[in-house]
């Protein structure tokens, strides 16, 4: 589908009509930024299919969003807090773990629905033509609802503990955007090499839980050595995470260093991803 | 003189065939790259094929022109690539003005989802916008003729149903260029034709362009004032439809002997392909050579090939004539029996008591759905087939009688 101009009605005179040219690929295409602007219905449709086939096809559907960060917060507790002492900040370890847990699913579930999008969708790739990159996308965006009803579940929590509110929470959206982007990035990689691989399919599981552990979700940052601290925060979940502790603990401190080292390698992981997409894009159809 | 609305020149694309191809292990690419020096003396290079090569074509603007050819001619990866699902190898093509693609019926479509969700979903992924869907919606509804079901999930439609909502929607696309594989051959008689008519409305009344893929001789002479025969990838003629079609019918490959085995790997198919008829064959005991003949038995033996799991209420042997008219069907929706299958190869024998064809050569086509229509297998021409003039011993000669379908006659005495 070439960028619609407008539905004008019909015919329109040969010299608005747009036009589309059909070349062999050369190598490192150009990222046409112009045809994913003007995607941007379609994308909103993608979301929408995408969350109405989840909740229709679960049992547990949007509840799932408030109990898979619960439960795993209850487990935490338990073994990380009780059983291994880990310390928690001077927060309660259910609030510490949690706070990290929301964010945390929402990354996990967006980067293995991003990677797994492309191959789950196949019809889609060899019968219409649109932006690809609209499929890992809708995956990540999707996500962002069950962020929201998460989020209101740890305020709620954080109430129950007795945890006074902070203006800091207004941070939330930024956070959020930096994991979407962390979620995306790596997510643009594994969707494309996923349809030529399928091997990735079994990777992401794996990758997701090494990065559990490299993420100080069940542990604190703290625990990482200052002169680590930036390599640490390579990984933009370190930022997102810690940034969350930062919001709801009135005496963390803002975790400035990490948070621009994660910023800065998704960044140049998302540039890069997006030529790679881009030239791997054009042989999706015959390969899949 | 305005610019033409497609136009292609020298396109060509090339295919890995053999293992080369298709989705691979990590494991498997590392282990060939270990092995590539030691492969110098030239053996195993990967085997290519042109599923294209050099073709050109002009397409004025308003025009319907048809692109036909035989099975495995290069029509679909035409139609891949003008609707930019796959990328050429060599060449160009321009296309002047919105493109709308059908390539299959439902691309998009969830069994989920609501028949009102579908037509967003479906309308939105064909390209229409939002604003056009909501515009049309009463339309789109009426033509599939779906009646009180909108709101319910599309898994409990009849499979007409699904495939009438399925059309409707890609009816109402209004592109400048419409670019339409096989997709009509599926659905029954009275949809076919208001699908026909709809488009030929669209090219006429709107002065759009299409490019229409297809087995239906008929369908092409009545919708396309030109035609492209493709044939191994190349453009073997281009002109009138009129001409084009006498001579893509002419050079028609000679049916297929009874008895033999036939492949039908190669073949133009849609369909999920869980399950697929590989090799068919047909006979008709008692004919000369196992030949069918009029008025006589025909046994049809599939061998069928299963990926996964499925129950399957029908599977078809259509018979065509040469024009692509739908002649017999026969399914085993008919006899109500449904098949539960497991992967694995299944071999299925349909028997016609009586082929009421007059002699003359046919296309075979097969057809595999499973429950609520979804369509696992469906080859529109898999092969063809002679009906010999014959009949078995008894008084008199053959008869000769140029209907399609034979009859029986008793006259009555009168006055």
């Amino acid at each position: 589908m070439t960028p619609a101009s407008d539905y004008l009605g019909p015919m329109p005179q040969t010299g608005t009509a747009p036009v589309t040219t059909i070349r062999p690929p050369r190598g490192w295409a150009p990222l046409d930024v112009r045809e994913y602007l003007g995607a941007h219905e379609l994308l909103y449709f993608l979301v929408l299919r995408n969350l109405k086939l989840r909740y229709k096809q679960t049992l547990l559907g949007a509840a799932w969003a408030v109990l898979q960060p619960l439960l795993t917060m209850a487990v935490f507790t338990v073994v990380f807090g009780r059983l291994a002492r880990l310390s928690s900040d001077g927060l309660p370890y259910e609030v510490f773990a949690l706070a990290a847990l929301v964010p945390w699913t929402y990354f996990a579930n967006a980067l293995a629905q991003a990677g797994n999008s492309l191959v789950d969708q196949q019809q889609l790739l060899t019968k219409i033509y649109f932006p690809r990159l609209l499929l890992p996308l809708a995956a990540v965006l999707a996500g962002l609802v069950d962020l929201a009803i998460s989020f209101v579940m740890l305020l709620v929590v954080l109430a129950w503990f007795g945890v006074e509110p902070s203006p800091r929470l207004v941070a939330a959206p930024a956070f959020a955007l930096l994991a979407t982007a962390a979620a995306f990035a790596p997510g643009l990689w594994l969707a494309a090499l996923n349809v030529r691989y399928r091997d990735v399919r079994y990777v992401i599981p794996f990758l997701v839980q090494i990065w559990l552990f490299a993420t100080p979700v069940a542990y604190s940052g703290s625990l990482v050595p200052e002169r680590w601290r930036p390599l640490y925060g390579l990984n933009p979940m370190v930022g997102v995470v810690d940034g969350f502790r930062w919001m709801i603990a009135p005496t963390a401190s803002f975790p400035a260093t990490e948070l621009a080292a994660g910023a800065l390698a998704v960044a140049l992981v998302l540039l890069a991803g997006l030529f790679v997409f881009r030239r791997m894009e054009q042989s999706f159809a015959d390969v899949v | 003189m305005s610019r033409p609305a497609i136009r292609v020149e020298r396109l060509g694309k090339q295919y890995r065939i053999g293992q080369a191809r298709g989705p691979k292990t990590l494991r498997e690419d590392l282990a060939d790259l270990a092995r590539r020096p030691f492969r110098r003396n030239g053996a195993a290079e990967p085997r290519t094929v042109w599923a294209l090569r050099e073709v050109s074509l002009e397409v004025a603007r308003g025009e319907v022109v048809g692109i036909i050819g035989g099975n495995g001619a290069g029509k679909s990866t035409l139609l891949k690539i003008l609707s930019r699902i796959v990328t050429p190898t060599e060449g160009l093509a321009e296309i002047t003005g919105r493109v709308g693609s059908l390539l299959e019926a439902g691309t998009g479509f969830h069994s989920e989802l609501t028949g009102r969700e579908n037509v967003y979903m479906s309308g939105a992924i064909l390209g229409m916008r939002k604003a056009e869907i909501d515009r049309k919606f009463d339309e789109i509804v009426a033509f599939a003729d779906i009646g009180p079901f909108l709101d319910t999930p599309v898994k409990r439609y009849s499979s007409g149903m699904q495939v009438r909502l399925a059309f409707a929607v890609a009816a109402h696309l209004e592109p400048e260029v419409l670019i339409v594989d096989e997709v009509l051959a599926v659905g029954d008689t009275e949809f076919q034709k208001k699908c026909l008519g709809r488009m030929r409305d669209v090219s006429r009344g709107d002065g759009r362009t299409v490019l229409f893929v297809s087995h239906n001789m008929e369908a092409v002479q009545r919708l396309c004032g030109r035609a492209v025969l493709l044939e191994r990838g190349r453009v073997a003629a281009a002109g009138p439809t009129g001409p084009i079609v006498a001579q893509y019918l002419a050079r028609n490959e000679s049916p297929t002997a009874a008895g033999a085995w036939i492949d039908l790997s190669g073949v133009d198919r849609s369909g999920s392909g869980i399950a697929r008829v590989q090799q068919a064959r047909y006979r008709s005991e008692g004919g000369p050579d196992g030949q069918p003949y009029p008025d006589g038995p025909l046994t049809v033996t599939l061998s069928i090939e299963v990926t996964a799991a499925c129950t399957v209420p029908s599977v078809a042997v259509t018979l065509y004539d040469t024009q692509g008219t739908k002649l017999v069907n026969a399914d085993t929706l008919l006899v109500g029996r449904t098949l539960r299958l497991e992967p694995g190869l299944h071999q299925l024998t349909l028997r016609i008591p009586e082929v009421h064809l007059n002699p003359g050569v046919y296309q075979i086509g097969f057809w595999i759905a499973g429950p609520l229509g979804a369509i696992y297998d469906f080859v529109p021409s898999g092969c063809d087939m002679e009906v010999v003039a014959w009949q078995p011993a008894g008084p008199g000669g053959p008869i000769h009688d140029d209907g399609l379908v034979t009859c029986r006659l008793e006259l009555l005495d009168g006055d």
